[in-house]
């Protein structure tokens, strides 16, 4: 019980960084232009803080079972 | 060539494959071998939530609003991360209270109200069959696309089909077919269709891996992988705009934001979402790994989307082509017949899924929620006096699901490219975003009360009814135009996309604002100014503290009942057979005794009734077969009153109990120890006075013989006196030590404990008692280490100790032959003394009695006892008063070893 309330509470911070990551302030710094390996920059970004947010997800959640 | 007949060989043929995998897995669930009763299964399942317009429709929002496409998918996304939270909790609710659709959620949670099922069903079908038509139109305009092949055409170019031409009009048809005998096979409690969900995840393969097979012909096969198609695109200035937020014409951040958020909405309250995750679904643990592969679905079938977009974008000259089918006519611009085929029956899959889910739910939403409360108050059709009703049930649901199909094709006739339907995809998330309000607060705000929800969802569906499907209906010619321009009449601030004058919002987001604050705001505003009625409150408790609630507490019920009209009314609804079995299951539960019909088989019956007809419903035909009087809020009231008392009492009463056994318990130690006490003392006066009785009658009995008969001869009167001294002596020294024992035992012996080298003691107390040893012709060996700490311990009485064990040895040794050997060693931080002699022994049974006071081993019979048999037990207090051990091991007949530890640091001495 004690594990499951912390890996909600976990799963909550998660939900928290990601809503962060894909609203308005952070999302404007990356807004530029400018490529990274040639797929552009926002894209790259976008795309990658979502790989990143489900990666951190799968961890919290397969190390609760 | 891509021929027609091909094109339909090949859907007839998916569809059959569809058709096998539900008999399938329907076939398994009835074995009991669920195929569908794992996560991965569960996962793919949901994601249901990308139809076609995920799979066409994902491209031509990219075409238009680069990026802006993606809110959409990142809005789920959070969500899983809540899903945890919030998911389990409504499956939870779901399950305990055999909730089936979204409608059944918010009417049981508002004290079962039919009024709310019946708005709930009414503003999911406004929101949803658009959709379905949505979904009919893309099958058919891929169909139609796909056989203008080589050729490009955008259907809109094409000539008006008719009616019995129309393929969207057979698609409706046959999915109709597949729904009804897979959605409604039979009625069922749980109300789950594990064929339909192990077809539905069988698509949502096929969509993806088709999808993402366009994706990489198009990135690695037309071009050089993602960053070559980047590239050409920022060349082209219209192109590049796109890959900002602001650039598009998606409306910036804001709308951005709150697309994000409606999407999270959407994907808990669709009602084709609430059917796979929460009705569908077979264990709550499922939910743990879907929380992360259903995003991971997502990622993957959006990655390609920006690059087909360009892609297309680039390879049509502007105008010519919808952005909508870049999808399937970039396959065909270069001649791929066999992937355009594969993509046409993606963009099958993604439509058909959604079809069948959102029909399944919305049909059973029909049934229990809209045409059953009906009918059940029709009083002239007397149906809850009809035998069977099972059969009705499966008839209006068959009946509902057909219709809904119709209606949305003739929506899809209707409208055909007209704004209301292009627009549907938001539209209809927007509508199922006003269930928010009640299903939240349902689920974690106790005051939340019928009224409010009732108030909150008409009003919040009214606001989106005039910010999006009014307008809506005007940009597509069935209203006047001016509505949109100048407002109802003319009113500037009754603008339907700028509400009073609210500007500078797109349109979503705009009507999203107005009717979240109307539907929120009448919520809370008239939950907090009512009064909850009592099963209102009784539910509110239910659903929200599901997790502290074990089991659905029974209600205070009074009323009476007969069984048999209980089960027959159940039989009705669910089949008379299937009633049985579910009583007599029952009634096993409950240890096997006939039924009576209390509050716990009325509260079974009605969970039986609600999986079929629903929980508004249920309540009905319940309360037409019980004879129940109704509670008064009073009543109630007390009979909590009474109960938290009785509880109050019994807690206390358990509590005294507790208290008096434990005391009991103490007491009864204690007089244990008392009579023990008591036999010990008994015991040690009988044998005080016994052991000095035996010295006193010889000392007596010598003393006559001297006393009577002066005629003895010296010799003989010497040896008479040297008895008495002797004996005289041992007396002495016995009524000492039992004074010592007494000194010991009460605690008021004199300790004088100083810091001793045990070395040096034992060397001493050897030399005392080296004449006793010598006058044996024993030999002593010592083994004694120099330089070991010193020990805490009184002298006189440390010698006390030694003496008595060395006497010992010397007393039970053969003469010559014997030997005795003392040992000092240090054991942890202990000193250890082993006194040990090879003499007689000590049987294993005495080995523990010889440290009782009295006890002396040896043949008493025989031999005349050597000591006073105090001398181990005060040996072992002393001891045992310096922190120490003393305690004997032996074999008999080879000899015994006293040992005794003292502490290095001693704990608690008195000084």
């Amino acid at each position: 019980m004690n594990d499951r309330s912390r890996q909600s509470q976990r799963l909550v911070a998660l939900f928290l960084l990601g809503a962060l990551l894909f609203a308005y302030p952070l999302l404007a710094l990356f807004d530029v232009g400018g490529t990274v390996w040639g797929v552009p920059l926002l894209y790259a970004y976008l795309f990658g803080a979502w790989a990143v947010l489900i990666a951190l997800m799968a961890w919290v959640v397969e190390r609760g079972n | 060539m891509l021929l027609g007949g091909v094109i339909l060989l090949a859907s007839v043929a998916y569809l059959g494959l569809l058709f096998a995998i539900a008999y399938w897995g329907d076939k398994r669930a009835d074995a009991g071998r669920s195929i569908i009763a794992n996560p991965y299964i569960y996962a793919l399942s949901m994601a249901v939530y990308a139809t076609s317009w995920t799979f066409y429709g994902s491209v031509g929002r990219a075409a238009t609003s680069g990026v802006g496409f993606l809110p959409i998918y990142l809005g789920p996304t959070l969500v899983a991360a809540l899903g945890w939270l919030v998911l389990r909790k409504m499956i939870r609710i779901s399950k305990t209270h055999r909730i089936t659709s979204i409608a059944d959620f918010v009417a049981a949670r508002y004290g079962k109200s039919a009024l709310l099922g019946g708005l709930v069903t009414l503003i999911a079908m406004v929101g949803i069959v658009p959709y379905i038509a949505l979904q009919l139109k893309a099958v058919s305009n891929s169909f139609v696309i796909l056989l203008q092949y080589p050729a490009i055409v955008s259907p809109a170019r094409l000539q008006a089909v008719a009616i019995l031409e129309d393929t969207a009009l057979y698609a409706a048809l046959l999915l109709a077919a597949f729904t009804v005998v897979f959605g409604t096979r039979h009625l069922d409690a749980t109300e789950r269709h594990e064929g339909m969900v192990a077809a539905i995840a069988f698509e949502s393969v096929v969509k993806l891996v088709a999808f993402l097979a366009v994706g990489l012909f198009v990135t690695f096969g037309l071009f050089n992988g993602f960053g070559d198609v980047f590239a050409r695109a920022a060349a082209r200035p219209e192109l590049a705009k796109l890959l900002t937020i602001g650039g598009g014409t998606g409306g910036g951040y804001g709308a951005w934001m709150s697309l994000v958020f409606l999407s999270m909405l959407a994907i808990l309250f669709l009602p084709r979402q609430f059917q796979i995750a929460v009705v569908e679904n077979v264990n709550e643990n499922h939910l743990s790994k879907a929380i992360w592969l259903f995003p991971l679905y997502l990622l993957a079938i959006n990655i390609f989307v920006l690059p087909i977009t360009f892609a297309g974008l680039m390879q049509f000259a502007p105008g010519t082509v919808d952005a909508d089918t870049f999808v399937l006519t970039l396959p065909m611009a270069h001649r791929q017949e066999a992937l355009a085929l594969f993509v046409f029956i993606g963009g099958l899959s993604a439509a058909t899924g959604m079809v069948i889910v959102e029909t399944i739910a919305l049909s059973t939403m029909i049934c229990n929620d809209l045409v059953m409360p009906l009918l059940l108050r029709w009083k002239r059709l007397a149906l809850a006096s009809r035998a069977d009703l099972s059969g009705l049930l499966l008839a209006i649901r068959r009946g509902a699901i057909v219709l809904l199909m119709m209606l949305g094709y003739v929506y899809y006739r209707a409208a055909g490219e007209a704004h209301a339907l292009v627009a549907i995809g938001l539209m209809s998330f927007a509508a199922v975003a006003q269930f928010a309000p009640a299903m939240l607060g349902g689920m974690y705000w106790k005051q939340g009360t019928r009224q409010g929800a009732l108030a909150g969802l008409v009003l919040g569906f009214a606001l989106w009814a005039y910010t999006l499907m009014l307008p809506s209906f005007a940009r597509s010619g069935w209203l006047p135009i001016g509505l949109i321009e100048h407002g109802p009449l003319g009113i500037e601030w009754l603008r339907p996309y700028a509400l009073f004058g609210l500007k500078g919002l797109d349109e979503i987001t705009h009507a999203l604002f107005w009717s979240l604050l109307a539907n929120v705001g009448a919520y809370v505003g008239v939950s907090l100014l009512g009064k909850q009625d009592i099963r209102d409150q009784a539910q509110a408790l239910l659903f929200v503290d599901v997790f502290k609630v074990a089991s659905p507490s029974v209600r205070p019920w009074r009323g009476r009942a007969s069984v048999q009209e209980v089960v027959t009314l159940v039989g009705r609804f669910i089949g008379p057979a299937r009633a049985e079995e579910a009583f007599a299951q029952f009634a096993q539960r409950r240890g096997g005794a006939t039924l009576v019909p209390d509050a716990e088989l009325i509260h079974f019956a009605e969970d039986l009734l609600a999986g079929a007809i629903g929980a508004s419903s249920a309540r009905a035909m319940i309360a037409s077969v019980v004879h129940e009087e109704p509670l008064s809020m009073d009543e109630v009231l007390v009979i909590l009153d009474e109960a938290s008392q009785v509880l109050a009492y019994s807690r206390q009463l358990e509590q005294k109990s507790r208290e008096l056994e434990a005391a009991s318990a103490e007491l009864s130690a204690a007089n244990q120890r008392l009579k023990e006490l008591d036999r010990l003392k008994d015991d040690f006066i009988s044998t005080v006075t016994h052991e000095l009785r035996t010295p006193l009658t010889s000392i007596r009995s010598l003393s006559e013989i001297l006393h009577s008969d002066p005629r003895l001869d010296l010799d003989k009167r010497k040896q008479f006196i040297a008895i008495i001294v002797k004996e005289s002596e041992r007396l002495s020294r016995l009524i000492n030590q039992v004074l010592d024992l007494a000194k010991l035992e009460s605690g008021v012996a004199e300790w004088h404990a100083s810091e001793l080298d045990l070395k040096e003691v034992i060397e001493e107390t050897v030399a005392t008692t080296r004449q006793l040893i010598d006058d044996k012709d024993l030999q002593l060996t010592l083994a004694l280490p120099a330089a070991l700490p010193r020990v805490r311990c009184d002298r006189d009485r440390l010698t006390q100790v030694l003496i008595n064990l060395l006497g010992n040895a010397v007393k039970f040794t053969e003469r010559a032959s014997g030997r005795i050997h003392v040992a000092l060693a240090r054991e942890g931080d202990a000193l250890r003394v082993d006194v040990r002699d090879n003499g007689i022994g000590i049987a294993p049974a005495d080995q523990a009695s010889i440290f009782e006071k009295f006890h002396q081993v040896g043949d008493t019979l025989t031999g005349k006892p050597q000591g006073t048999g105090l001398g181990l037990p005060i040996s072992r207090r002393i001891i045992e008063h310096f922190g120490g051990r003393l305690w004997v091991r032996s074999t008999p007949g080879a000899g015994a070893t006293f040992s005794f530890t003292l502490p290095l640091q001693p704990a608690g001495v008195k000084p």
